[in-house]
């Protein structure tokens, strides 16, 4: 079934907030609708935002779960700002969400569910639906989407309240209507899941989207049907990718450029866990993947591997950050590669464990005993996890450290077409062992990068003993006082030095002016969309967005002292901010946000345009 | 330099770093360090295969002692150290050396799970009931009442044994020896390397300095013929000067019998069973105790036949590669895309 186009708005972008209980598949149809945009060539960006709680009271404001999608004709590169549409499944869900949706928004609102005890949980005293004002503030559209999607599912043999749980899918049948959806990828998807395991449901879905839809076609209301063309992207094979699938695959393929053996060891926490779920389920491409006892165990299981020769990763977050740190300074003395991925939250402690944050990365930088520089980089969106995992696989194995790679929720369970790389061009990861035809001396450094010799277990003539009490170069236990300080400045050189591995900083217009954003981590797409509509408007400023945040890039100060005044807008209380103040003694605006939300574009740029003159 | 080494060519010098051993004289770690460096060489496994692991303690020394590849890791985490190893190469033998207070105090936990996932790794427990490397605090295994530095009114904690933490974590090897007896010691080590799965063994190790003598009244010269019971497969459980006592079943308990004309005989007693998959008996084993039993050592359970962790994660591997191995540029793909042209 595709949509005929004759009554279309065309319109280069729009923006779509589904939300609903956490038990009403609001993920799920986000994500469908997501595919579906991919589908029709758009590009797109995805913010999924679910409760802490897996099924909080149903109809409850604790239990609103919600999925945002803007999508384009254009570049898009964040989930916008506030909805053109919002799809409200319950009272609740609209009272969470309705202060989000401007003026003149689509509403969609399915009344079956505004009834007194609803209203009541959501902390209505009348519903709102009954305010004339509020009907005239929002184009309204009530649907009673339980009734419909029982009425059209007469027919089907599942359970009354199984058939009342399609609704979502009717709900979304209807926006594909208004957007123009193609539908084969949701029949698709929907045949691939249930088909032969739950033909019925398989089935009954497909007759609630097509009659959502249908309803659409049928409704007769001078209704606006919109159209968003393909975006305009290079030519080759694309998918969708989350954060989180493209981490997986990037370590997969890190192990694979460097012709190591990958051992992954995970203990279950959000956002995270869905890294050792995912690799978890690639044991064809020979990945072992031990879920740990406890978030320390994970960290000495993947020093283990890699003292016995594997490239191994750990993931977590910043609350098994904190319980990994004494292991990662055991892997920093013993110079030891192993990836660290922290997937940030809200914190500190339990904090917002589903909410986005960057408070991480002092955490990172600092949070261990003793002088223990460890190199740190960060993903800017869902696809440059991939990148980073590969980045952070090479310095690893290059300078033989532990690396840590920060994400963080908003980029880790976001979503964004992906212009699949040709596995050919991926860059080769060159490591070596020690030759066991030689005398082995255990912290014999290689003159460029600084990286110890790495002995393997099982090789004859290479016995030698590593741990946690420093050490001399020929790896005896060393008390001397100036050989620990000699070995703790070549540790601390070797970090250093990789920044001379770094690719020159990208600048995202002009290399000198009026105003340097500068940004890191999530808040890649919001930074260059604020960066670029001053741009359009004449102003003089540029962003740039730091991958490697130790060590920072050699071309960095350079470039701060090219613009009048620097800017760092962080979703904490100003971390970056604090380094590149000490670092190159300058003054540097802080603008941040501690809401567990990421930045909006209009807020970026009413922030950027207080610093620069009228143009 | 060639990648094995002749069997059978080792002796225990080849075992022996250059490294100063910095114990105390007088330590029960040395007795343990003679008799582990006598047990590698009569193995039959090459040098290069072995990898000593250790925590933090007197007894997480012990790597820098053995000259093979060795890994003095954390406090409490050589059991997760361990397990990487083990499992990125299993055709490593991997011998995991910890205390009282790393392996049943901060690293519990760990050892926990160690056990009931069955890494077959040898882990040797030195057991001085003390904190000796931070200068004489009482340790989990410390008796009730025991007078420390930290605990100048006597401990108030309740000890764990852990022969017994051995058995509830399910253990498939658990045995116990003392740094009394070097003999006794390599034949334990032997039979823990024999077996496939964690083997766990608890090794009574005096510290001279902090708390000496703790075990002399059971392993003392003048008193071990009467308070050591030495386990011995199918054989009955006797013990004392002249094999002149036994113990027996009573109702739920076990009880001391002199044996001989006027006493029990023989028949009556328990015929020592360490393979018996009911753990009841091998609880009342780590159970007897000074004064009132007789303290047994040697080989209190040993199961065979439970698959190892990391063979299971191997055959995982294996069964999911019958076809061929994945590719990568198939996984980058997914089933969902789309060409832009």
């Amino acid at each position: 079934m595709s949509p005929s186009t004759d009554s279309f708005e065309e319109i280069e972008s729009a923006v779509v907030r589904f939300a609903g209980d956490s038990g009403d598949g609001m993920q799920t149809v986000g994500e469908r609708f997501t595919d579906s945009s991919a589908f029709a060539g758009n590009d797109i960006a995805t913010l999924p935002d679910f409760p802490a709680e897996i099924r909080a009271p149903a109809g409850t404001l604790a239990g609103v779960s919600g999925f945002q999608l803007q999508f384009g004709s254009r570049k898009i590169l964040t989930p916008g700002d506030e909805p053109d549409a919002l799809v409200a499944m319950n009272p609740a869900a609209l009272k969470a969400n309705i202060d989000d949706l401007p003026e003149g928004g689509m509403l969609v609102v399915n009344i079956d569910s505004f009834k007194k005890m609803n209203l009541s949980k959501a902390g209505y005293e009348t519903s709102p639906l009954e305010d004339e004002e509020f009907r005239k503030k929002y184009h309204l559209v009530e649907l009673d989407l339980t009734s419909l999607t029982k009425e059209a599912l007469k027919d089907s043999p599942l359970k009354p309240s199984d058939k009342a749980r399609c609704k979502n899918f009717f709900a979304l049948g209807f926006m594909y209507y208004v957007y123009g959806r193609p539908l084969d990828p949701t029949l698709k998807f929907f045949s691939d899941k249930w088909g032969k395991r739950l033909p019925e449901l398989a089935e009954a879905n497909s007759i609630a989207l097509k009659a959502g839809f249908n309803l659409g076609d049928t409704m007769e209301t001078a209704r606006n049907r919109y159209q968003v063309s393909k975006a305009p992207v290079q030519s080759g094979v694309y998918r969708k990718i989350s954060g989180n699938e493209a981490l997986v695959y990037g370590l997969v393929a890190g192990a694979q450029q460097a012709d190591r053996e990958l051992l992954y060891a995970g203990y279950p926490i959000t956002p995270a866990s869905p890294i050792l779920e995912g690799l978890s389920a690639l044991k064809k491409f020979g990945v072992k993947t031990l879920q740990a006892e406890d978030e320390i165990a994970a960290m000495g299981m993947a020093i283990g591997a890699s003292f016995a020769g594997d490239l191994s990763v750990v993931a977590t977050s910043g609350p098994g950050m904190c319980l990994k740190s004494e292991f990662i300074g055991l892997a920093s003395i013993t110079e030891l590669p192993v990836v660290i991925v922290d997937v940030q939250r809200g914190g500190p402690s339990t904090g917002l464990p589903t909410k986005t944050e960057q408070s991480d990365l002092l955490q990172s930088l600092y949070a261990r005993h003793g002088d223990c520089p460890l190199p740190v980089l960060a993903a800017h969106s869902p696809s440059d996890c991939f990148d980073c995992a590969i980045e952070a696989c090479r310095i690893a194995l290059t300078y033989m450290t532990p690396v840590i790679l920060l994400s963080d929720l908003y980029v880790a369970n976001g979503a964004e077409p992906w212009k699949i790389p040709n596995v050919s061009d991926l860059p080769k990861i060159e490591t070596k062992f020690a030759d066991p035809k030689e005398e082995l001396i255990v912290y014999k450094r290689d003159p460029e990068t600084l990286a110890r010799t790495q002995a393997i277990p099982g090789q004859a003539g290479l016995e030698h003993r590593i741990g946690g009490l420093e050490k001399s170069e020929d790896g005896g236990v060393s008390y001397d006082p100036e050989n620990h300080e000699k070995m703790t400045q070549l540790r601390a050189d070797k970090v250093n030095g990789i920044a001379n591995s770094y690719d020159p900083i990208e600048v995202q217009g002009e290399k000198e002016g009026e105003l340097l954003v500068i940004g890191w981590g999530g808040t890649y797409g919001a930074i260059s969309s604020a960066t670029k509509v001053l741009q359009d408007e004449g102003f003089s400023v540029s962003s740039i967005h730091l991958r490697h945040l130790n060590p920072l890039p050699n071309d960095l100060e350079s470039l701060l002292s090219s613009f009048k005044k620097v800017i760092v807008p962080e979703l904490n209380l100003g971390q970056l901010s604090t380094i590149l103040k000490a670092k190159y003694v300058r003054e540097i605006i802080s603008y941040n946000k501690v809401q567990g939300k990421p930045f909006k574009v209009t807020e970026l740029r009413e922030e950027f345009v207080k610093y620069l003159s009228a143009n | 330099m060639s990648t094995t080494t002749e069997e059978g060519a080792l002796t225990k010098k080849d075992f022996v770093t250059s490294n100063d051993v910095r114990w105390c004289p007088g330590c029960g770690d040395y007795a343990i360090l003679n008799a582990v460096q006598r047990t590698l060489p009569e193995l039959g496994i090459p040098r290069e295969k072995y990898v000593v692991v250790s925590g933090i303690g007197c007894s997480s020394r012990f790597p820098y002692y053995m000259n093979t590849y060795g890994f003095h890791t954390i406090h409490g985490r050589a059991p997760t150290v361990a397990t990487g190893v083990k499992v990125a190469n299993p055709d490593l033998s991997v011998w995991m050396i910890t205390g009282d207070g790393d392996g049943l105090s901060i690293g519990a936990n760990h050892l926990l799970h160690l056990l009931r996932r069955n890494l077959d790794i040898n882990v040797l427990l030195f057991n001085n009931r003390i904190y000796g490397l931070t200068k004489g605090q009482y340790s989990p295994t410390s008796e009730v009442g025991k007078k420390t530095k930290s605990t100048p009114a006597g401990s108030v904690d309740y000890p764990v044994n852990p022969l017994l933490f051995a058995i509830g974590s399910e253990a498939t090897f658990i045995a116990r020896t003392s740094d009394t007896d070097q003999k006794h010691m390599v034949e334990t080590f032997k039979a823990a390397q024999a077996h496939k799965g964690t083997s766990f063994v608890e090794v009574f190790q005096n510290c001279v300095i902090f708390n000496n003598k703790t075990f002399d009244p059971v392993t003392g010269r003048d008193v071990r013929n009467d308070q050591v019971m030495v386990l011995e497969e199918g054989k009955p459980l006797v013990y004392g000067e002249d094999g002149s006592k036994g113990i027996k079943l009573n109702g739920l308990n076990l009880e001391s019998v002199d044996l001989g004309e006027n006493g029990a005989s023989e028949d009556e007693l328990f015929i020592h069973n360490p393979t018996d998959p009911n753990p009841a008996y091998a609880t009342l084993l780590a159970q007897m105790a000074y004064p009132a039993f007789p303290t047994p050592i040697g080989v209190l359970r040993h199961l065979e036949g439970r698959e190892t962790y990391e063979d299971s994660v191997v055959q995982q591997i294996q069964s999911s590669q019958v076809d061929g191995e994945g590719s990568l540029q198939e996984l980058l793909t997914g089933k969902n895309s789309w060409v832009v042209e």
